[in-house]
């Protein structure tokens, strides 16, 4: 699914997120860059502890104390947005980015009825009386599904079932129509069965308001069925970033090549299914080179003095010396 | 909802029966019940034909029924030590300590809980640390303690409020209030501070400690990620969850001031019913002693039955049956 | 070709420990740390600390009696914080007093840990309608406020007992004190035990024959020790400050065991001839043991808590 080569909606570059501890200060993310074109969905895969959620809530601003932005830049829309006050990121969330978080069942305030949840937001970002609110909030929950939306509107959260409740945290990420929605594990709490549903109706909604949407998980086949482009994360650092479809036929990085060995599938013929060796490395143990390199079947000795920066290679951009294209297109 | 304050009830009953049974056995066992009943100066006929009126020589769970009995009248015979109706003592100091238990209960909740907030909303802040040291100092000063620093403070050094007693009261029927004369209104001050110090404590400890778990939940950082004003998500949403549990908490915290009152009142020779409690210990004066604790028990399950009712209406989880 | 390094022994492990770290960085842990040791040091040594033996009456001048402290006119130095009515020093007073106060508290507290895990472990591995007796037991207990259980226990052993040896009317007291404080150990051990309970290696023991009670203190109690530690540390505190207010109001500790409750007692009939300092200073020193008690149970529940470091 081609998209217009616009001006980019998110530009992350060379971002650094550090935690201080008492044992010294721990890199969480280390020179992390990519972009999201407008309406374009990306998704975000990897590990648990490789970063990924981190990335988004950098991005939304609400990086829990005592980690912070250590350095880099996140500009959205033309304007940088690491360092803005208070008030200023507060404008942003809601009305430019939206946020969706794993567990629809503590996302929503139990104590106030849906209704007053989506009227309360969508009254924030802008100046229309209640029964407009109300109105709105009625055609958004008819939107993601939810039958008898104007009964269930003064319904509580807990008269909700899961996959219910995680349409109503949809409805309320777009009710002030942000143009970029940062999607964490948005299905990994729901039933196998509703998981598809979810994601569909999320890609279907996007695409509607015309949104972006940043995905992270860790199911490489959600990233399959909804995302145009994906990247992979390892150990804080991006390892491979393209399209969709060649990241999982072709991938460059041996990390990738793993991930995608690893997955079951019903069409090919295999005894059984490829391991990678070893663990992802933990914050404060993160190997000098490449990070991936202890565990990489092909390593080189200059993987393990050198850390390679994310460069061409054949369809995609890896980060690997020995999946840097072939010489001779201008190094 | 309805299955639930019948159970409630039929606990409340349980609890009542069982320190009625735990006052009945202090009248049997300790000390002579004719005695509690007659005065010390009865003749030995007077006490025989009693003893028989009485029916104590009739089975155990006759007497036992007939003692409940006369509890739920309010009837509990005569004062071993003053030689009135304990009944009627007890009517007479009620006032008293109510008032006291009263304003102290509001003072706890208007300065403890805005402080609470407060402390957890500007942590880290020179206030909010100073207002939890003072909270500290709340928790480990003895309340008769804090009485004795007040009057020393107020009374003895400065002169400016009394330290004995109700002062002026005014008589509205049966009932002797303070509140109604700038006289009594005084001297309620300083008790009703030294009773209400450590409650205050413990709500603003108790909010603070609330509130800043809820700001670690998920749905405030929702609330946040939807980009809602500070005020909203501060006071529409974290406050709301917080007071919920802490409001039934408070609750039964401040059933427990009418108990506290002994202290104060000894303290400040407050006429109220803790005062005629103490004497009660120290003399040994049964009645009076056991009637207190049907009464206070009393007290404790109404006001546990308030707060559970009052949890109901508040939290809609409870309220309103799954629809899944 | 490198030898290993030897373990860790259990001291190097604790000095490196996250705990001792947050002690090693909290100035007020620190603090309070030292006011704690200080006081138990006195009181525990008093006889040989304390400048006088406030109780020997041999030794007593009526003609020292209501001396100002030290730094005040009249004051003497041989007598640091002045003298009550009979001439007794305060300051040894108080060191004497606090000795009381912290055994009756200790030993409170001690009763009240046995008592609440015991009841705790049977009700969690039991279950059924033990469980179910003890919990609404433990709520009804909750309910009431310690002062008056305290009270009437004592009240009802004072007129079953009314010429008590001094043994007993403070066995009494220290059982009164432990009621009021058994419930949270009781709950928070049975919540252990319910956990430990059905996890799959207690149910394995069971099946091949091991005692229940051999699983309880092997495994559930080790899990439970943090928890019962802290709030042992804020009890000893909450234990001191009921005996004190029981002995004020004169129904605690017999006469002629003067803890700090029953000095100030005695200090506030001066209080309003001028003579402060017989009821103001014997305050104080409860107000550091209980504030320094207080405060170290604050910390060293923020130190175990997983959570927040």
């Amino acid at each position: 699914m081609a998209v217009t080569a616009d001006k980019p909606l998110l530009e992350v570059r060379h971002l650094r997120v550090e935690f201080p501890t008492r044992r010294g200060t721990l890199l969480a993310l280390d020179d992390v860059s990519f972009e999201i074109a407008p309406g374009e969905v990306l998704g975000v895969v990897g590990e648990s502890g490789a970063g990924k959620s981190l990335t988004g809530a950098s991005i939304i601003g609400l990086l829990e104390p005592p980690g912070r932005v250590a350095g880099g830049e996140i500009v959205f829309d033309g304007r940088r947005i690491d360092h803005l006050s208070h008030d200023q990121m507060r404008a942003i969330r809601g009305r430019e980015i939206g946020a969706i978080f794993q567990d629809p069942l503590t996302s929503l305030n139990p104590l106030y009825t849906v209704g007053r949840q989506l009227v309360e937001t969508i009254q924030t970002h802008r100046p229309v009386s209640a029964q407009e609110a109300r109105a709105r909030a009625i055609r958004l929950l008819q939107d993601t599904g939810i039958p008898a939306a104007e009964a269930r509107i003064d319904h509580y959260p807990h008269q909700f079932s899961g996959g219910m409740r995680q349409r109503v945290v949809i409805a309320l990420a777009l009710a002030a129509e942000p143009r970029l929605i940062v999607a964490d594990e948005p299905t990994t709490a729901l039933d196998v069965s509703i998981q598809a549903q979810i994601i569909a109706l999320l890609k279907r909604l996007c695409r509607e308001h015309g949104a972006a949407v940043m995905l992270v998980t860790h199911d490489m086949g959600v990233i399959a069925e909804t995302c145009d482009r994906v990247a992979v994360m390892y150990a804080g650092r991006i390892v491979e970033i393209g399209p969709v479809h060649d990241v999982i036929h072709a991938p460059a990085h041996p990390y990738t090549a793993g991930l995608m060995g690893s997955i079951p599938a019903m069409d090919q013929e295999r005894e059984r299914l490829q391991q990678i060796e070893g663990a992802m490395p933990r914050l404060n143990a993160i190997p000098p080179g490449c990070a991936f390199n202890p565990r990489c079947p092909k390593a080189e000795d200059r993987c393990r003095r050198e850390r390679p920066d994310l460069a061409a290679a054949g369809a995609t951009r890896a980060a690997c010396w020995l999946a840097a294209s072939p010489p001779g297109d201008g190094r | 909802m309805l299955a639930f304050v019948l159970r409630r009830l039929l606990q409340a009953i349980v609890v009542m029966l069982t320190v009625a049974f735990l006052a009945f056995m202090l009248f049997q066992h300790v000390g002579d019940p004719v005695t509690s009943l007659l005065g010390q100066d009865a003749t030995q006929e007077q006490k025989d034909r009693l003893r028989q009126e009485l029916g104590l020589d009739q089975p155990f769970p006759v007497q036992f029924a007939a003692f409940v009995g006369n509890a739920v009248k309010g009837e509990f015979g005569i004062s071993m030590r003053q030689g009135r109706k304990v009944s009627s003592l007890i009517a007479d100091r009620f006032p008293a300590t109510f008032e006291l238990a009263l304003v102290a209960a509001l003072m706890a909740l208007l300065i403890g809980i805005p402080l609470g907030v407060y402390a957890a909303l500007k942590r880290g802040r020179f206030g909010a640390q100073l207002a939890m040291a003072v909270s500290l100092l709340g928790v480990s000063l003895p309340t008769f303690l804090i009485g004795i620093l007040l009057i020393l403070v107020f009374s003895v050094f400065l002169g400016w409020l009394p330290s004995f007693g109700r002062g002026d009261t005014v008589q509205i029927g049966s009932w002797s209030t303070g509140l109604l004369s700038a006289d009594g209104l005084q001297h309620l001050i300083l008790p009703a501070l030294t009773l209400a110090v450590f409650q205050l404590a413990l709500i603003m400890r108790l909010v603070r400690a609330e509130m800043l778990e809820v700001l670690r939940t998920d749905y405030i950082k929702f609330a946040r990620a939807r980009g809602l004003q500070d005020r909203a998500v501060y006071f529409g949403h974290a406050l709301k969850n917080t007071l919920v549990p802490v409001i039934t908490i408070t609750g039964l915290q401040l059933g427990g001031l009418i108990a506290f009152a002994i202290v104060t009142e000894t303290v400040f020779q407050w006429p109220g019913m803790g005062l005629l409690f103490i004497q009660a210990v120290q003399f040994a004066d049964v009645p009076v002693m056991a009637a207190y604790l049907c009464l206070i028990a009393l007290i404790f399950v109404l006001i546990n039955l308030a707060v559970d009712l009052l949890y109901f209406a508040v939290d809609p989880r409870l309220r309103i049956e799954r629809t899944t | 070709m490198s030898t290993p390094a030897a373990a860790p022994g259990a001291w190097a492990r604790f000095l490196d420990s996250d705990v001792w770290f947050s002690f090693r960085t909290s100035p007020v842990a620190m603090v309070a740390a030292v006011i704690a040791f200080v006081c138990v040091f006195c009181a525990v040594f008093a006889p040989w600390v304390a400048p006088h033996n406030p109780f020997d009456l041999a030794k007593l001048e009526l003609g020292d009696g209501r001396l100002p402290p030290a730094w005040m006119d009249e004051g003497r130095l041989r007598y640091l914080l002045g003298t009550d009515d009979q001439g007794r020093d305060i300051l040894s007073a108080l060191m004497y007093g606090a000795r009381i106060s912290l055994f009756v508290g200790l030993a409170s507290v001690l009763l009240s840990v046995v008592v609440g895990v015991s009841l705790g472990l049977l009700s969690g591995f039991v279950g059924g309608r033990l469980d179910a007796f003890l919990m609404r037991v433990c709520d009804v207990m909750l309910s009431f406020p310690p002062i008056l259980v305290a009270l009437l226990i004592d009240g009802v052993g004072r007129a079953m007992f009314p010429d008590a040896h001094e043994a007993l009317a403070f066995g009494v007291l220290i059982f009164a004190i432990s009621l009021t404080g058994w419930v949270p150990y009781a709950r928070t051990v049975r919540g252990s035990t319910m956990v430990e309970r059905n996890k799959e290696y207690v149910q394995a023991a069971r099946v091949i024959g091991v005692s229940p009670r051999r699983i309880m203190l092997r495994h559930v109690l080790p899990n439970v020790l943090g928890p019962v530690l802290v709030l042992a540390t804020i009890q000893v505190g909450q234990a001191i400050l009921t005996e004190a207010t029981l002995s004020f109001l004169g129904v605690g500790v017999p006469p002629t065991a003067p803890s700090l409750g029953t000095l100030i007692r005695i200090g506030n009939d001066f209080l309003f001839s001028g003579e402060w300092w017989i009821t103001i200073f014997p305050g104080l020193m409860l107000l550091l043991i209980a504030l320094s008690v207080n405060l170290l149970g604050d910390w060293l529940r923020d130190a175990i808590n997983p959570r927040l470091r």
